[in-house]
């Protein structure tokens, strides 16, 4: 046993890079299969067709900027990219639109800025905001859960309409899609219309969205899964989480006719995947202990005022994106007291 | 009396590794035919030889005066002569050569005349210290700072706790572990000499709680001596970096060393277990510090175990005595694997501050690329100094010392935690050391350009005031000149208009 490192400590740890991505994709499994048990294979072809797209842009551009293509392929960060920014957009989207997303990410997001451990904002969220910023109807053209949908899509469809935008049949996704329960809810009060009355509708389930809810569960399991594998801390969630549903129970009481309950808040698009599996980011969040408790804080009011009040019927991205700005702030001023500076 | 432990934040869990050298009692290694002692086996200013080449010298006799106040004495380990006094390779990680004194040992072993204390409490703590620094007594947990500092409180203190060190929190390591069991009567008696020479108000021994062969051989050596009544034994969890200084006192006492502050500034002094054996020996059998326990461990050696070891014996001479399967050149780890560092060369000797000799580790770090830092955070939730290790990383390959000093680079204990858990595999304590030698040297050479500075703007400002009282001089040669010519001329006048005066 002669190779050793030069320099101390000799003995070795077990944590990689690899492994924690590894375990963050393992995470995402059960909310995914749920997915397609709701939305049908198309989520599928997404997440392959974003994982193609990925890793050979991944592998490119480190052979562009002569860095050494296989431990940084194997590293699973833009495995992970991928797959976020696949089941962040509509099932139906038009392949393009999974291409364009997913290169920007990993060309601009992440490559642009130095590769792995240096892009200051999130890839797949910037990705995904790229897309909802520049192609607003495909983006919002979501397809309803499978029970309600009126025409049910087979794989052979879903592929058709991802590939050539429409079925053999000749159904286009006009015809097949339907409102997220998030977009029925803003929807719906803007046009005065009491939100407890919006969740009688089908659309919706016990908490959240039909279908959505059950997602969102799983995502929270997941994460839970990686908190007690150590691979994200508890601070992001927990504040996240916690801001949005304290200031959702704070408008419920003095405002309940502007939007839907905690509950609702907690369990419709993108909250769980974003508090445990977006916002924990360690490479574009905060990397303090208390500064994470602040990240998360940020992420969670962000989500609730543009859900509220903004133009866009979730906010978690955008939050994400906002707070990655003021994380170097975030940082320096949040640094924990080191031994003996305090007072005795 | 079971006062609650204090706990510092971050640490590993790491398996102990211990049982491999705790099987068989301590052994004393052979006698070896050549000893070679570094002049500097300890920090501060190596000491002078008082020997010439061909001098015989006995066991115990000195051979090295401690130079300066941080310095001690160094003594022979065995009788024989003085074969040489020159630069020799020294086990330290730059792979160096250092001067050093190499006595041929006569294979007699005959000791120089000692002079024991007959009761420690009939001299004062100032000849205690003197004698301590004359037997050549340095820390041995691994730092080797001089011990009769430590044991010298000062007048603007008076220390509450003498805090006797038993952690040995590193894996494999098991000198003190060994020490205990068999010698904590030893122990005890170097503990009263340093707290008579402290006037230390109690004495807590913190000792791992992965040791219950040595806590209850301690306790028992502790009941036997009731006259010692504020000593008291306190069994710490074991977690790694217990054993640092300042881990220690927060883990017993709660209490945090001020930073750039010492332990004594609130009270506390810590001294480690075999640095009080050694402190026993010398105040009552008058023995110098010319042993240690060195253990001898891995997963290469096939008879390890703790050696009472002189010093001078070369390495591959104790390596040999153990038996390893160790190729002829082949690194080891001097120390703990999570401190020390990497040795080849088969020369060299075994020094003061040489606890461990690790060959083959279980669960070996390889060489490997890093990948870049992903700003999870592991490292800073090991950190026992609750810094950001991350963030310190990140201006240190930035060469921006500035911001490496805001984050309290220097609060860094160098314990690897947080290299141990990086899941990037950065060296990130190799980064912290580059970083702190980078401002040393800096600082060093500020200091070095202000006092040049300073130099010559002294003998700028002389030199324009030696101008300025020069001309002030002449000016005042000129005036007076000047005053004199005035009054010749007017005295000439007025001897010329007297002359008139009187023509007319």
């Amino acid at each position: 046993m002669a190779l050793f490192r030069i320099s101390p400590p000799f003995l070795a740890g077990t944590n990689r890079v690899t492994l924690q991505m590894l375990q963050v994709l393992l995470a995402m499994v059960p909310a995914v299969i749920a997915m397609v048990y709701f939305f049908g294979p198309a989520v599928l072809i997404n997440i392959v067709l974003a994982l193609v797209v990925a890793l050979g842009a991944e592998a490119l551009l480190l052979k562009i900027r002569h860095r050494p293509i296989k431990p940084f392929l194997s590293d699973g960060s833009a495995a992970v990219t991928a797959v976020l920014l696949a089941v962040a957009i509509p099932p139906l989207s038009p392949w393009w639109l999974t291409v364009t997303g997913v290169l920007f990410a990993i060309v601009f997001a992440k490559h642009l800025y130095g590769g792995l451990g240096y892009n200051p904002f999130n890839p797949a969220m910037v990705g995904y905001v790229l897309l909802l910023l520049s192609f607003p109807l495909e983006m919002t053209t979501w397809l309803p859960v499978l029970s309600l949908a009126d025409n049910p899509l087979g794989f052979v469809d879903a592929f058709h309409l991802i590939f050539y935008g429409e079925t053999a049949a000749g159904l286009t996704p006009d015809a097949v899609s339907g409102a997220t329960p998030l977009d029925a809810m803003k929807t719906q009060i803007g046009q005065q219309i009491q939100p407890a009355l919006i969740t009688n509708q089908n659309l919706f389930g016990f908490v959240g969205g039909l279908g959505w809810e059950w997602i969102n569960i799983w995502f929270m399991l997941g994460g839970l899964y990686l908190l007690y594998k150590r691979v994200i801390s508890w601070q992001v969630p927990v504040a996240m989480i916690g801001t949005l549903f304290v200031l959702s129970l704070v408008t419920q009481w003095f405002a309940p006719d502007i939007t839907g309950s905690p509950l609702f808040h907690l369990f419709s698009g993108g909250t769980m995947i974003g508090a445990f599996f977006i916002a924990t980011d360690p490479v574009s969040g905060s990397t303090t202990p208390n500064g994470r408790l602040v990240f998360g804080a940020g992420v969670g009011a962000l989500t609730f005022i543009i859900r509220v009040w903004g133009g866009y019927p979730d906010g978690v991205a955008f939050g994400v994106l906002l707070m990655n700005m003021l994380v170097p702030l975030i940082d320096y001023y949040t640094q924990p007291k080191v031994y003996g500076t305090g007072k005795q | 009396m079971n006062q609650p432990l204090g706990d510092f934040p971050g640490g590993l869990k790491l398996r102990g590794h211990k049982k491999r050298s705790t099987q068989t009692p301590i052994r004393k290694t052979p006698l070896a035919r050549q000893l070679i002692l570094p002049l500097q086996q300890h920090i501060g200013a190596a000491a002078m030889p008082v020997v010439e080449v061909g001098d015989k010298v006995l066991k115990g006799q000195r051979i090295a005066r401690a130079d300066g106040h941080v310095s001690v004495c160094l003594h022979a380990p065995s009788s024989g002569t003085v074969v040489a006094i020159d630069e020799q390779p020294i086990p330290h990680p730059s792979g160096l050569s250092a001067p050093c004194i190499t006595i041929e040992t006569d294979g007699e072993d005959q000791w120089i005349e000692r002079h024991p204390v007959e009761n420690y409490r009939d001299i004062s703590p100032h000849e205690i210290r003197q004698i301590i620094r004359d037997a050549g007594i340095v820390g041995l947990g691994g730092a080797g700072f001089p011990s009769f500092i430590k044991l010298n409180p000062g007048v603007h203190h008076t220390v509450e706790t003498l805090l006797l060190n038993g952690a040995e929190c590193e894996p494999y390591i098991s000198c003190d572990d060994m020490l205990m069991r068999e010698r904590a009567d030893g122990i005890l008696d170097g503990v009263e000499i340093m707290q008579h020479a402290l006037r230390a108000r109690e004495v807590i021994l913190a000792i791992e709680d992965n040791k219950p062969l040595a806590i209850s051989s301690m306790k028992l050596a502790l009941a036997a001596r009731p006259h010692l009544s504020e000593t008291r034994i306190v069994v710490i969890p074991t977690r790694y970096p217990t054993g640092g200084e300042k881990q220690i006192i927060q883990v017993v006492t709660g209490k945090e060393v001020p930073s750039n502050g010492l332990p004594i500034d609130i009270g506390i002094v810590s001294h480690n277990m075999g640095t009080a054996y050694a402190v026993g020996r010398a105040i009552n059998h008058g023995e110098p510090l010319i042993s240690r326990i060195v253990t001898v461990t891995g997963t290469d050696v096939t008879h390890a175990g703790n050696f009472e070891t002189l010093f001078g014996t070369p390495i591959s001479e104790l390596l040999a005595f153990a038996e390893t399967r160790r190729e002829p050149d082949e690194p080891f780890i001097l120390g703990g694997p999570m401190m020390g560092f990497n040795l080849s060369g088969d020369n060299l000797p075994v020094t003061k501050t040489a606890n461990c000799i690790l060959v083959g580790v279980d669960d070996a770090a390889e060489k490997t690329e890093a990948l870049p830092c992903i700003r999870c955070g592991d490292c800073a939730s090991v950190c026992p100094a609750s810094l950001l290790p991350q963030q310190l990383y990140w201006h240190s390959r930035a060469k921006d010392f500035d911001q490496t000093r805001d984050y309290n680079l220097f609060d860094c204990i160098e314990c690897g935690c947080c290299d141990y858990v990086c899941p990037s595999k950065i060296p990130l304590v190799s980064y912290f050391r580059f970083a702190k030698t980078e401002i040393m040297n800096q600082e060093r050479e500020r200091k070095k350009s202000d006092l040049a500075r300073e130099r010559f703007e002294t003998r700028q400002a002389r030199m324009e005031r030696e101008q300025r009282e020069k001309e002030e001089r002449q000016r005042q040669r000129k005036a007076a000149l000047a005053a004199s010519k005035a009054k010749k001329e007017k005295e000439a006048a007025a001897d010329t208009t007297a002359a008139d005066d009187k023509e007319n």
